[in-house]
């Protein structure tokens, strides 16, 4: 083999690589491209059952209720449009609170309420998921509030 | 005062970074040994005016200067010193000069120790270096002033967040900052070498050092990052494939690829036109990293609409650096002869297996972190979170695997596949022993995979010190064996941790017991506890495992400035797994919310992180000391 052949060779595994690369990511984002839900995106698309999904919106003013037994919690998000109840068994992070952004992980029941695993917290000094910024309402509750 | 003497020292930074392009060019263009000379000298000053820069910005976060803009926003004056100190880099300009600081420390080294490059080549790189510099320069002076005034002075500050307030966090970005920077200069040597047309063993050498900083305190910081995040987030998670950490990941990804494909350059001479274009990547990604977390797009979507003028800067940069690069390598990639041929079956064929796994990895994640961002500027909302990474990237990480458990074991140029056979049966077997013990205690298929193949890589990455004299193996082979092994001992405790952990949330009063894993945890009391600028609330538990019993003492912490609260996890550490505990809230008739998880052997993932970032210190060890022995019997020659 001579060398040229050989960088020839080594281009294209290369380009194949690249190319294997992009469509493992497509075909697995096909899966996940509806990976976020707002409350309304079910009442259009339908509830996707079955697998784990984030949904994400504002926790309504007045909707959070604790159970008898300590750690679960109910509340509600809205996107404006529409409403999904939300149940999670946990303890909620410091950011949880009613009429700011939140993103909850989980599943989603047949009666189209849902169940959450893990509710979203901040990562980094400004940083949280996009989502947690929702459409409709600037998140402004993790700057410290200078009136306070 | 300080303020306005740190602006100076930046501004004649740059002036000395154009200074130095300039004199690059002209020694290179128009043959000019005497300004080339020059070069050196100015390099280091440079780094040494953006460190004098750098070192005023922490004196003012030392002193509370209220009347600095950049510190008000981002510090308090009741903060603990240590978290004044780092806080001068919590902040994005703060954390921009870091960046150029380290970027101009790192050129100036190079000014001082790099001897056996050809002075043509050296100059070139360092004018490379030069013009990095100079758009950061540029971006702090036009658009990020990290020491504007605030007319009036405030009062005091608005404080750093708490999460922040770890002393292991207060060191995190200068770590990853390094490695950033130590790719940079990588491709300065790339962009130096296509210059001057010098492409070859002589170049990778010096360029491989480098490489190896810029891995192992990229390894060191993701490692950190991941236990910040593990301990300090409360959610017993060690990875959560979030931007900011992908961020770090995909330097990395691209930086142990380089780091191999430098490997055969300097020892083959193959592989050359690769290794080039690997080093633009490398540094392409070090960008895209600083772009995606300093640009505050993923604070939020609308962070364009925000502050479109900083997105807009280091994106501009990042075109303009890595068109420049790819536009150098179109034109003289024709002219780089190419290297030593070998057979697919060798070790050049190994780390080529490797290399393009690893872009394929590399590939994943980058198409994963940038999707919902494009989407995101459609008006599209979406987020693609650990299953898609997990499903795509898991499989050929563990691929990835196999081949390294392979590869070491392989000759240079061409190698019997017989042989080979012969040599990789002992790890095929520990692997088959590993999954078929595996099948009692069914932990799941990737879990399975995982610790079968961890078992058969430990194996195979001790097997090179096989029947050699150890004490005349060099230090690089030593550092390639326990990097390899470290890879092995943290997948073992990545796929253990997913497969075993146990957990439990309960709500208890004072005296009552819980129980997660082999520990009976009993909550003792409830007590207030004051810090430095935070009160708590503490619960004291007792955690008893047969007749071995520990306190633990998880807090909830509440923060004045910004008024916050945060959960301080309390961690058990003991020989076979951690025990983490995290107190949560009061449900007002005296039950305290308490999550604990059991987790088997979770931190051989962070003790994996730091056998491969040694690994690679012992590698960068032996190298210098090499190429000082080599450089000394040039000399008395």
């Amino acid at each position: 083999m001579k060398a040229k052949h050989q960088r020839l060779t080594l281009a294209l595994l290369a380009l194949g690589a690249v190319v294997v690369a992009g469509l493992l990511a497509l075909s697995a984002l096909k899966d996940q491209a509806a990976f976020f839900y707002a409350p309304s995106d079910v009442r259009r698309d339908g509830l996707p059952l079955g697998r784990a999904v984030r949904l994400g919106g504002m926790v309504e003013g007045g909707s959070v209720q604790r159970a008898t037994d300590g750690i679960t919690v109910h509340f509600v998000v809205t996107d404006g449009q529409a409403t999904t109840p939300v149940v999670f068994a946990g303890i909620v992070p410091d950011l949880f609170r009613e009429k700011s952004g939140v993103v909850a992980e989980g599943q989603f029941r047949p009666n189209g309420s849902f169940v959450a695993s893990n509710l979203l917290a901040k990562h980094d000094e400004k940083y949280m998921p996009p989502e947690m910024a929702g459409k409709m309402h600037e998140t402004k509750s993790l700057e410290p509030d200078a009136k306070q | 005062m300080i303020a306005e003497a740190g602006l100076a020292a930046l501004w004649f930074a740059g002036a000395l970074a154009a200074l130095q392009l300039v004199m690059a060019a002209i020694g290179i263009a128009r043959g000019r040994d005497d300004v080339a000379a020059a070069v050196r000298p100015v390099a280091i000053v440079q780094g040494l005016l953006a460190l004098l820069a750098m070192a005023l910005l922490i004196e003012l976060f030392l002193d509370s200067d209220m009347s600095v803009k950049l510190v008000v926003e981002n510090s308090h004056s009741a903060k603990p010193w240590l978290y004044k100190f780092a806080g001068a880099w919590g902040n994005h300009e703060g954390s921009m000069l870091l960046w150029v600081t380290i970027l101009g420390l790192a050129g100036g080294a190079v000014a001082i120790f790099e001897r056996s490059l050809p002075e043509r080549t050296l100059t070139a790189t360092l004018g490379a270096q030069a013009t990095i510099a100079l758009g950061f320069y540029a971006f702090l002076l036009f658009s990020s002033n990290p020491f504007a005034r605030l007319n009036p002075a405030a009062p005091d500050g608005l404080g750093l967040n708490p999460l922040l307030q770890d002393p292991g966090l207060a060191f995190h970005p200068p770590t990853l900052y390094t490695g950033y920077v130590g790719l940079s200069v990588a491709f300065s040597f790339a962009v130096g070498a296509l210059v001057t047309r010098d492409v070859g063993p002589a170049f990778a050498k010096a360029m491989r050092p480098w490489v190896l900083i810029a891995w192992i305190f990229l390894t060191l910081g993701i490692t950190a990052g991941s236990y910040w995040a593990y301990y300090e987030l409360g959610w017993g998670g060690w990875w959560f494939w979030d931007p900011v950490e992908n961020a770090s990941l995909m330097p990395w990804l691209a930086a142990t690829a380089l780091l191999h494909s430098v490997t055969v350059l300097a020892t083959r001479d193959g592989l050359r036109a690769w290794t080039i274009m690997l080093a633009v990547v490398a540094f392409s990604m070090s960008m895209i990293g600083t772009f995606l977390v300093r640009s505050g797009i993923l604070t939020s979507v609308h962070a364009f609409a925000v502050d479109p003028e900083r997105g807009a800067f280091i994106l501009a940069l990042l075109a303009i650096y890595i068109g420049g690069a790819l536009a150098l390598f179109a034109a003289r990639i024709g002219t780089v002869r190419a290297g030593t041929t070998f057979d697919p079956v060798s070790r050049e064929g190994g780390l080529v297996a490797n290399n393009l796994l690893l872009s394929v990895i590399l590939g994943i994640v980058l198409i994963g972190t940038l999707y919902p961002i494009v989407a995101a500027s459609f008006g599209v909302q979406l987020s693609v979170g650990p299953p898609f990474f997990n499903k795509a990237a898991g499989p050929i990480a563990l691929l990835l695997v196999a081949v390294m458990a392979v590869g070491p074991l392989l000759r240079w140029r061409r190698d019997d596949a017989k042989a080979v056979l012969g040599r990789v049966m002992l790890p095929i077997g520990a692997t088959v022993v590993a999954a078929i013990a595996l099948l009692f205690v069914w932990p799941g298929v990737l879990p399975w995979a995982g610790l079968s193949l961890a078992a058969g890589l430990a194996v195979a990455s001790v097997a090179p010190l096989w029947k050699r004299n150890l004490r005349r193996t060099p230090l690089f082979t030593y550092g390639m064996v326990i990097a390899h092994l470290g890879i092995a001992v943290s997948l073992a405790g990545m796929a253990s941790d997913s497969a075993f952990t146990k957990e439990t949330l309960v709500a208890v009063r004072a005296g009552e017991p819980a129980r997660v894993g082999p520990y009976t945890v009993t909550l003792d009391g409830i007590s207030p506890v004051i810090g430095e600028n935070w009160s708590a609330l503490e619960a004291r538990l007792t955690a008893t495992r047969g007749s071995s019993a520990s306190i633990l003492r998880p807090q909830l912490r509440f923060f004045a400035n910004p008024p916050t609260s945060t959960n301080e996890s309390a961690i058990l550490t003991v020989l076979d797994g951690q025990l983490y505990t995290v107190l949560g809230q009061p449900d007002g008739q005296g039950r305290w919310q308490l999550r604990l998880w059991w987790k088997p052997f979770v931190t051989l993932i962070w003790f994996g992180g730091v056998l491969i970032a040694l690994g690679g210190a012992l590698s960068l060890l032996g190298r210098v000391r090499r190429e000082r022995r080599t450089a000394m019997r040039t000399h008395w020659a």
